[in-house]
């Protein structure tokens, strides 16, 4: 019987193995599975939740097909935020969560409603999303979500939404699969932050033409982010007529990246991109140095460590590296006569991510949206259709937002992007391209 | 006999389990092969491979170190005491934090490095020390007549409320290690160059494991700590205080998971609250893999596991035509956990598991 168990065991190990040797390429393959069965609300399921707007709302009928929010009149609207607000990678999911909350005191009432914000927390992966999604749907009251901070976090995450009828808008998921239909693309999603290939490119066009390197390597940590930025990075960098001489990928939650950077220094680069979150990002910052082979090779990361604790943790070894990012440098004035010293005043420091105006763009472009296609009664009873708020919002078109005109397109991308890319000098990231 | 007969005199299971062993031997021999005579993958000099089995070493006896905890406990209490690993974090968050923190802003670590990182080693020992006691003292001793289940699940409590005060004195971000300026660079040992912190690592975790060992084997404490774990009964008839030797094998413990913490600090340059998770349970898996209970094996377990993690991914992995294959090192390291489990589950060094033990 003991032995029949250690049979079923490995049989278990095995099929564990095989599910984790599928290609990685498709982020949408584990992603198809478990949100569904979590989530068992179909198309019918947001229409259960419409009849009390029957009963105390005589005037206005829910003819949505996906359902309704009803705000009685004096009762908040209720947004909700997932990003990233605790552990490793907490500057980059607070700093958004502010350009929201600046957002929403800077707007005031809506339509007569003040508007509530409920906070949760994406965990920066796959699991945080689920759950701050599960949350956010078991409450009818939210409107639309101002989520995710992580890619990995939104693909799961996406999927709840869109099923129960939702809509989230996300500040700062940059990996291409989100807004692709082929891979984990789902009605409902939006985002205000650039696509990964454009950002790729812009670190491709930075290391070919003004560094002038020809050979690249690049390293992920098998997240969404991560993975399709290397990739974009690569595919871009290979069509320019660069040679990609090594791809590789570490767990997120590595310690000892020296045989990583081993093999990565055997395949002989003149540039290492590993554009991975600050505690890998870190780590192989620290290391890279200390590499025989890897002394001279140009280090470049992402957006996913533009941040203070990033620079505190690689004083030093970050020197000359560059990092990609938006480009904060707009073109209104708003942004630094204004917003800077809001998020100053409101929070007594400096912003410590890129992606706090992308998250005040997503809440207004959210709120203007609401107001759009709210009905409202004599009372002040407010109705919002959740089909036609998705249809408002993908219909966005030419808002001036902080981070330029925003345009949605029919997949979810609203960004107006512009990457600069940054070098470390002196301990601070200075902008040197474009 | 004839065929069917034959046939259900055959031990299936036994079979299986005689083909999954052959299969992953195949593999890595097929990987190794292919790896060193046909040039698959990235190809590699001899210093490449010096430094992967080097860095491999000094990794391992971190991990040696941290697996010496799990080992003594479960000698003398046949218990796993899953809060280890927040023994270890707990030296690296306080002596980041508080000791190398404010002796670096300072100036101190520039002028006296050495006695900037003996203050360092010290608060990091007493502070895995002291919090290896207080775990001792109020989750496990009043537990020591309850069912074995009882504490584990309390361990990994204690664990998670460890893991929480840290964050919430200190915060949850990563929190900087600053390095003194003398362990910068390589130093040339042999006509070969190593970096000055691995080469202080592994030195400095052979010496503990040694005086270690000694201390088990030659002093009165440590004939006590062996007598509790052979019988406590006995060790109580023949005037050993059993909860006094307890908590000093705990002690001891945690001090080499405070001298594990400084040395992991000074290689990795940063601390988090969650920090003593994964190094937790690879201590655990060396010390499965040595033979729980027994220190010399914990010490070769730790050493093994971390040659197999820093050379397995290059040489078979590669071999095999595994992309991103470095990511895969856990895989490794947690396969070879299952496979000790399933068929040597006494370890290598194979720690008699006498009646009492198993």
């Amino acid at each position: 019987m003991k032995r029949l168990s250690l049979l079923l065991v490995m049989l278990l190990l095995a099929a564990l193995a095989l599910v984790a040797c599928q290609p990685t390429g498709g982020t949408n393959a584990p992603v198809e599975e478990a949100p569904v069965e979590e989530a068992p609300v179909d198309e019918a399921a947001p229409t259960d939740e419409a009849p009390p707007a029957e009963e105390d709302m005589g005037a206005m009928e829910c003819t949505d097909a996906i359902g309704c929010v009803e705000i009685a009149a004096g009762d908040p609207i209720q947004i909700a935020s997932a990003l990233v607000i605790s552990g490793p990678n907490a500057d980059l999911g607070l700093d958004s969560q502010h350009g929201v909350e600046i957002a929403l005191s800077r707007r005031g009432d809506v339509l007569g409603h003040s508007v509530e914000l409920i906070a949760e927390d994406d965990g920066c992966n796959a699991e945080g999303g689920q759950t701050a999604g599960n949350k956010i749907v078991a409450n009818p009251q939210i409107v639309g979500a101002i989520a995710t901070s992580c890619s990995g976090a939104g693909v799961p995450m996406a999927q709840i939404i869109s099923d129960a009828g939702y809509v989230m808008i996300s500040p700062s998921n940059t990996s291409p699969a989100l807004t692709d239909p082929a891979q984990a693309f789902k009605p409902g999603y939006l985002r205000t932050a650039h696509n990964d290939l454009i950002q790729g490119a812009a670190m491709a066009d930075y290391a070919y033409d003004v560094l002038g390197v020809t050979k690249a390597a690049a390293i992920h940590d098998g997240d969404p982010y991560t993975e399709g930025l290397a990739k974009a990075f690569s595919d871009a960098f290979e069509a320019k007529g660069g040679e990609m001489v090594a791809f590789e990928a570490e767990a997120a939650d590595a310690t000892n990246v020296e045989p990583l950077l081993t093999t990565v220094a055997a395949a002989g680069p003149e540039f290492l991109y590993y554009p991975v979150f600050i505690p890998l990002g870190s780590l192989i910052t620290n290391t890279a140095k200390n590499i025989s082979g890897l002394e001279d090779v140009y280090l470049a990361a992402a957006d996913g460590v533009q941040s203070p604790s990033f620079l505190e943790n690689t004083v030093d070894t970050s020197e000359g590296m560059f990092v990609s990012g938006p480009d904060l440098a707009f073109s209104n004035t708003f942004y630094q006569d204004e917003f800077l010293p809001m998020y100053m005043e409101m929070f007594g420091t400096e912003p410590t991510a890129p992606f706090h105006a992308h998250a005040y763009d997503a809440t207004m472009m959210l709120l203007n949206a609401i107001e759009t296609v709210a009905q409202q009664d004599a009372d002040g009873n407010l109705l919002i259709g959740r089909q036609a708020l998705r249809d408002a919002l993908y219909a966005t078109s030419g808002y001036e937002g902080i981070t330029g005109t925003l345009t949605c397109d029919e997949f979810g991308d609203c960004a107006d992007p512009k990457i600069s890319v940054s070098e470390v000098q002196g301990g601070e990231f200075v902008r040197v391209w474009p | 006999m004839t065929t069917s007969q034959r046939l259900r005199t055959i031990d299936w299971i036994g079979v299986a389990l005689w083909v999954f062993r052959a299969v992953i031997i195949i593999l890595v021999i097929v990987g190794t092969v292919r790896k060193l005579f046909f040039g698959a993958g990235t190809q590699y000099t001899a210093s490449d491979w010096i430094d992967f089995v080097v860095s491999g070493l000094s990794q391992g006896g971190l991990y040696a170190l941290i697996a010496l905890g799990y080992t003594m406990v479960y000698g003398v209490l046949f218990m796993i005491n899953f809060a280890h690993g927040e023994f270890f974090m707990s030296g690296a968050m306080t002596s980041t934090v508080l000791v190398a923190g404010t002796l670096s802003r300072s100036g101190f670590m520039d002028e006296q490095p050495v006695i900037y990182l003996v203050l360092v080693t010290f608060a990091a020992v007493l502070t895995s020390m002291g919090v290896a006691l207080l775990t001792e003292r109020v989750a496990y001793r009043p537990l020591r007549r309850a069912p074995r289940l009882v504490p584990l699940i309390t361990a990994i409590g204690a664990s998670f409320f460890w893991q929480y005060l840290f964050r919430g004195l200190f915060g949850g971000d990563l929190k900087p290690f600053p390095v003194p300026a003398i362990l910068d660079g390589r130093v040339t040992i042999l006509g070969l160059e190593f970096l000055k912190t691995r080469v202080v690592v592994f030195a400095v975790s052979i010496v503990a494991l040694l005086g270690l060992y000694l201390f088990v084997q030659r002093t009165k404490t440590g004939r006590a700590i062996r007598a509790v774990a052979e019988d406590k009964d006995v060790a109580t008839l023949m005037g050993v205080d059993v909860d006094r030797t307890i908590a000093t094998t705990f002690a001891v413990g945690a001090a080499m998971a405070g001298i594990a913490a400084v040395l992991w600090v000074l290689v990795f340059k940063q601390a988090n609250f969650f920090m003593g998770f994964v190094p937790g349970i690879k201590a655990f898996t060396a010390a499965v893999l040595g033979g729980i209970g027994s220190i010399p094996g914990a010490a070769l377990g730790g050493l093994f596991l971390g040659v197999i993690e820093a050379v397995g991914p290059p040489l078979f992995l590669e071999g095999l035509g595994l992309p991103g294959a470095h990511q895969l090192k856990d895989v490794i390291a947690f396969l070879l956990l299952v496979l000790v489990l399933i068929f040597r589950p006494q370890g290598i060094i194979g720690e008699r598991l006498a009646e009492k033990k198993a």
